[in-house]
C-alpha cells in the first residue's frame, strides 16, 4: 500500500486554506447573501497516490474540485501543483500547467461534442497543445484509444450516440490522458454508469494508474467506491475538511461522527455470505452552506455534541499517523472497531489491522509533521 | 444488522390517524400477480422487445424488489402495468391486482386506479414537482382528485400526510414551493402525493438513486416504516443489489427483458445461482475490498434489446455458455422458492456439497457457496 507522506514521493498538489464563495442573488439579481462552498480547506497530495473526497451533496467537493484546476480560481488560498503556486499564473501560464491536470465528468455524453468522431474527440487535447504534425497526431490517437480498451479500426469514426455510456466514458478519459498528465480529476466519473460497466471503467483507471503512474483526485459520495481506488480519503462536510487518513485506516477507524454516520448508511452485503446490514440513517438535513452553524458545522446533527462544540470550531489535528481529525471529541480511539467496519465484515478488520494500523494506537499523536 | 430481510423494526406508537386503508394480506391469493408479461415497442420497422415473458407474485404488505442494469426492461415492466406507455407499445400477458386484470384495462377506467390502488414514486423529486405550485396545493390537488372532500379537509389531511412522511415543519412546508426543499425533503413530498390515493402498491422506480446515501437511508426507513404501518405493498427498482438485499423481502433480477433469478432475498443472496447475478454481485465495490484491488468484470455490454441473441441473452458475456445455451432456459423453481433461468447455474458443485452436509446437520443449503471474491473466483464458479 502506498499510503503518500511517508515515502518521500514528488509533493504533487499543496492546497492551503483555500476558500471559495458564491454570491446568491435575489429578485432582480441583487447580491445578497453568500454560500460558502469550501471554507479554508488544506491537503497535501503525493505524485502517484489517489486521494479520494467523499461528502453529501453541497458538502463542496467538487467546488474544491475545481478551485484545484483553477475553474474558477478560488477566492483566496494557495495552491501549489509541482512546486508553482497556480494563484499567481496568469491565463497563459495557467493554461500550460493545466496540460498537467486534466478532468473526467460524470456525464459521458455531455462531456463529448456530439457531432465529432471519436478521432477528432481525442486528438482535439493534443491539436490544443499544438502537437505535431497530423501523422503524429493520428498515431497518438490511435495508441490513446487502444489504451483504454477501444480498437480505432471499429470506433474510430463513430460518434457519440453511437456509443454506450461506458464506452464514451473511455472517450473521455483518453482525452483526459491524451498529454500525459500528472493529476486526474475525476468527478462522479463512474457515477452514472451501470454496476457491470462501472466496474470496467474502475479496472481501467487502475490500470492507467500503473501504466502511466498517473495521480486521482476521485470525488465521489460512494464511500465504497472510493475506498476501492484511494490511498487516502478525504471527507469533506458543508465545505470543510472534517477527517483525512489512509484509507484502510479510515474506513476501519473513522474518527468524526460524520465520517461515521455515513458509513452506517450505506447497506451493506457480504457477497460471500449474503448476509445484509441495513444501513442506519442519521438524523436530520444538512445545514444550509449559506448560513452554517456556528462552531462545528456537524454540531446540529451530530449525536456527541456538547457546549464547546458551539462555541469553537475544531481546528483539524492528526490523531494518528497521517489520519486527521476536525472534531473536539472524536470517536474510537484504539478500542477496538466502531460497528461500521467490524460487523458484517471479519475479514476487512483482519486484512486492514496487517498494515500497522493496529499499532499505530500506540504511537498517538505524532504531531505535526506536515508544514 | 439483520440477517433477516423481514426482521421486523420496533415499532414506534402511533400518533397520527392512519388512512383507513385496509390492511393485511387480501383474502384471496396475493395482491399483485405477473404472468408472462411482454412489452414490444416497433418503430421504423425496428422491433424491440423490452420485456420478454416476465413473471412474479407480490403479496400484501411485501416489498419487491426489481433488480437490473439499464435497458433490462425494469422500469418498462412496472409501467406498463399502470398503462404508463406510449401507444406505440404492444402488451401482453397478465397481471391481475387483487384479481382484476390490468393489462388491456380500459384507459377511463385505469385512471381511477392509479393513485388510488398503485401509485409510484420516481427518481428525480424535482421533476416530479409542478415548481410553481405550494407543496400543500399539490398534495390536496392530489387528495381532491381520489376523494369528495371539502378544501379545508383537504388540506388537514395533507398536513397530515406531511407528518406521516416526516417532513419537519409540515405546517410551514405546506406553504412552500419546492425548490425551497432539499432533495430528500421534496421525495418526502412525492411520497406523500402518492400516498393521497391510499394505494395498496407503492411502486419506487430508482426513488433514491438521486439523493445522498444519508438521505437514502432516512428515505428506505420511510418506505419501510409505511409497509409495516399502512400494509402498503412496495415494488422498489433498483439497481443497487445491497439496497434490494437490506430492504426487499423478494427479489428479481432482470437481463435483458427476462426474470433470470428470482427468490426471497434471504435465499437469493445466500446462495446466487445465475452467473449474471453473481457477476453483478462480484462488481460492486464493497468496503471489505483491498485499495487498488481489480474488480472481478465480465466483457462487453448488455445486448441490444432491438437483437437479442439467440437463446439465453446472457450467453455471449457468460463464461460457462455452452451449445446448450443456444436454446433459451425457462425461468422454473429448481429448488424451493429460488427460481433460475439457467442450464449452468454457478455454484452447483458447492451446493451439492453442502446440500449432502445439510442433510445430515439439517442446514439450510446455501452457506459460503456463492464467494465471489477476486477475479479468479468467478471464473472457478463457472468453468465445470
Amino acid at each position: 500500500m502506498t499510503i503518500a507522506g511517508e515515502r518521500g514521493a514528488e509533493k504533487l498538489l499543496e492546497v492551503r486554506d483555500v476558500v471559495q464563495e458564491f454570491a446568491v442573488r435575489g429578485p432582480g439579481g441583487v447580491k445578497g447573501a453568500k454560500v460558502h462552498a469550501v471554507s479554508g480547506v488544506s491537503f497535501d497530495m503525493w505524485r502517484g497516490e489517489t486521494l479520494g473526497v467523499v461528502g453529501e451533496t453541497g458538502s463542496g467537493k467538487s467546488t474544491l474540485a475545481r478551485s484545484v484546476i483553477q475553474a474558477p480560481r478560488p477566492k483566496s488560498g494557495e495552491v501549489r501543483f509541482l512546486g508553482t503556486d497556480l494563484m499567481k499564473l496568469g491565463r497563459r501560464q495557467l493554461n500550460e500547467a493545466r496540460r498537467q491536470m486534466q478532468m473526467v465528468y460524470q456525464d459521458p455524453f455531455g462531456s463529448l461534442d456530439p457531432r465529432w468522431r471519436v478521432m477528432e474527440l481525442v486528438e482535439e487535447p493534443l491539436l490544443g497543445y499544438g502537437v505535431k504534425p497530423a501523422s503524429k497526431r493520428r498515431e497518438r490517437v490511435c495508441e490513446l484509444l487502444e489504451l483504454v480498451g477501444m480498437d480505432p479500426g471499429v470506433f474510430g469514426r463513430r460518434r457519440p450516440h453511437e456509443l454506450s455510456g461506458g464506452q464514451c466514458q473511455r472517450i473521455a478519459i483518453a482525452r483526459a490522458i491524451a498529454l500525459n498528465p500528472a493529476l486526474i480529476v475525476c468527478d462522479e466519473a463512474v457515477a452514472s454508469l451501470d454496476v457491470l460497466i462501472q466496474a470496467q471503467v474502475l479496472n481501467l483507471f487502475e490500470r492507467l494508474r500503473t501504466e502511466l503512474g498517473l495521480s486521482y483526485l476521485f470525488i465521489s459520495h460512494d464511500l465504497a467506491l472510493v475506498k476501492q481506488v484511494s490511498d487516502r480519503v478525504a471527507v469533506m462536510h458543508l465545505g470543510q475538511l472534517v477527517e483525512i487518513g489512509p484509507s484502510e485506516d479510515l474506513y476501519r477507524r473513522p474518527l468524526h461522527p460524520y465520517t461515521s454516520a455515513l458509513l452506517n448508511s450505506i447497506p451493506g452485503l457480504d457477497p460471500a455470505t449474503g448476509k445484509v446490514r441495513r444501513p442506519a440513517a442519521p438524523k436530520g438535513e444538512p445545514p444550509s452552506p449559506i448560513n452554517p452553524p456556528s462552531g462545528c458545522r456537524f454540531r446540529t446533527r451530530c449525536p456527541l455534541a456538547q457546549a464547546r462544540c458551539e462555541q469553537e470550531a475544531p481546528p483539524l489535528r492528526e490523531l494518528f499517523p497521517g489520519h486527521q481529525v476536525a472534531c473536539h471529541f472524536p470517536l474510537a480511539t484504539g478500542e477496538g472497531a466502531p460497528e461500521t467496519a467490524g460487523e458484517t465484515r471479519p475479514a476487512a478488520a483482519a486484512d486492514g489491522a496487517a498494515d500497522g494500523a493496529g499499532n499505530a494506537a500506540a504511537d498517538v499523536v505524532k504531531g505535526a509533521e506536515r508544514p | 444488522m439483520s440477517g433477516e430481510p423481514t426482521a421486523r423494526r420496533t415499532e414506534e406508537v402511533l400518533d397520527l390517524a392512519l388512512p383507513t386503508t385496509a390492511r393485511g394480506p387480501s383474502p384471496g391469493g396475493p395482491l399483485l400477480e405477473v404472468r408472462d408479461l411482454r412489452v414490444r415497442f416497433t418503430r421504423g420497422g425496428r422491433v424491440v422487445n423490452a420485456v420478454n415473458g416476465l413473471s412474479y407474485t407480490l403479496d400484501a404488505g411485501e416489498i419487491l424488489a426489481i433488480i437490473g442494469e439499464s435497458g433490462s426492461g425494469k422500469s418498462v415492466s412496472t409501467r406498463s402495468l399502470m398503462g404508463l406507455l406510449p401507444p406505440s407499445a404492444e402488451v401482453s400477458g397478465s397481471a391481475r391486482f387483487e384479481g382484476t386484470e390490468l393489462i388491456g384495462m380500459p384507459e377511463k377506467e385505469m385512471r381511477s386506479w392509479r393513485g388510488a390502488k398503485i401509485a409510484m414514486v420516481f427518481q428525480d423529486p424535482a421533476r416530479s414537482l409542478n415548481p410553481t405550485m405550494r407543496i400543500g396545493a399539490q398534495i390536496t390537488e392530489a387528495i381532491r382528485a381520489h376523494k369528495k372532500v371539502s378544501k379545508k379537509e383537504a388540506a388537514e389531511r395533507a398536513v397530515e400526510l406531511l407528518k406521516l412522511v416526516h417532513l419537519p415543519a409540515a405546517e410551514r412546508r405546506f406553504y412552500e414551493y419546492p425548490h425551497q426543499l432539499s432533495g430528500g425533503m421534496r421525495q418526502r413530498v412525492v411520497i406523500a402525493i402518492a400516498l393521497a390515493g391510499e394505494p395498496r402498491l407503492l411502486i419506487a422506480d430508482e426513488a433514491t438513486t438521486a439523493l445522498d446515501v444519508t438521505t437514502q437511508a432516512q428515505i428506505m426507513e420511510l418506505l419501510v416504516e409505511l409497509q409495516q404501518r399502512l400494509g402498503t405493498a412496495i415494488i422498489m427498482i433498483s439497481h443497487d443489489l445491497g439496497l434490494a438485499a437490506s430492504y426487499a423481502q423478494k427479489v428479481v433480477v432482470m437481463y435483458a427483458g427476462r426474470a433470470v433469478e428470482y427468490a426471497s432475498a434471504e435465499k437469493l443472496f445466500a446462495n446466487v445461482r445465475m452467473p449474471y447475478t453473481r457477476a453483478l454481485l462480484g462488481a460492486i465495490p464493497l468496503l471489505d475490498r483491498k485499495t487498488h484491488e481489480l474488480l472481478p468484470v465480465i466483457p462487453g455490454q448488455p445486448p441490444d434489446p432491438a437483437a437479442l441473441p439467440q437463446g439465453c441473452a446472457f450467453r455471449p458475456r457468460c463464461d460457462s455458455a455452452t451449445d446448450r445455451c443456444l436454446e433459451a432456459p425457462a425461468l422454473e423453481e429448481h429448488e424451493p422458492g429460488h427460481w433460475w433461468a439457467c442450464w449452468h447455474p454457478a455454484g452447483e458443485r458447492e451446493a451439492a456439497a453442502t446440500r449432502a452436509g445439510a442433510q445430515a446437520d439439517g442446514v439450510r443449503v446455501g452457506g459460503a457457496s456463492g464467494k465471489v471474491t477476486d477475479p479468479n473466483r468467478v471464473k472457478d464458479g463457472a468453468q465445470r
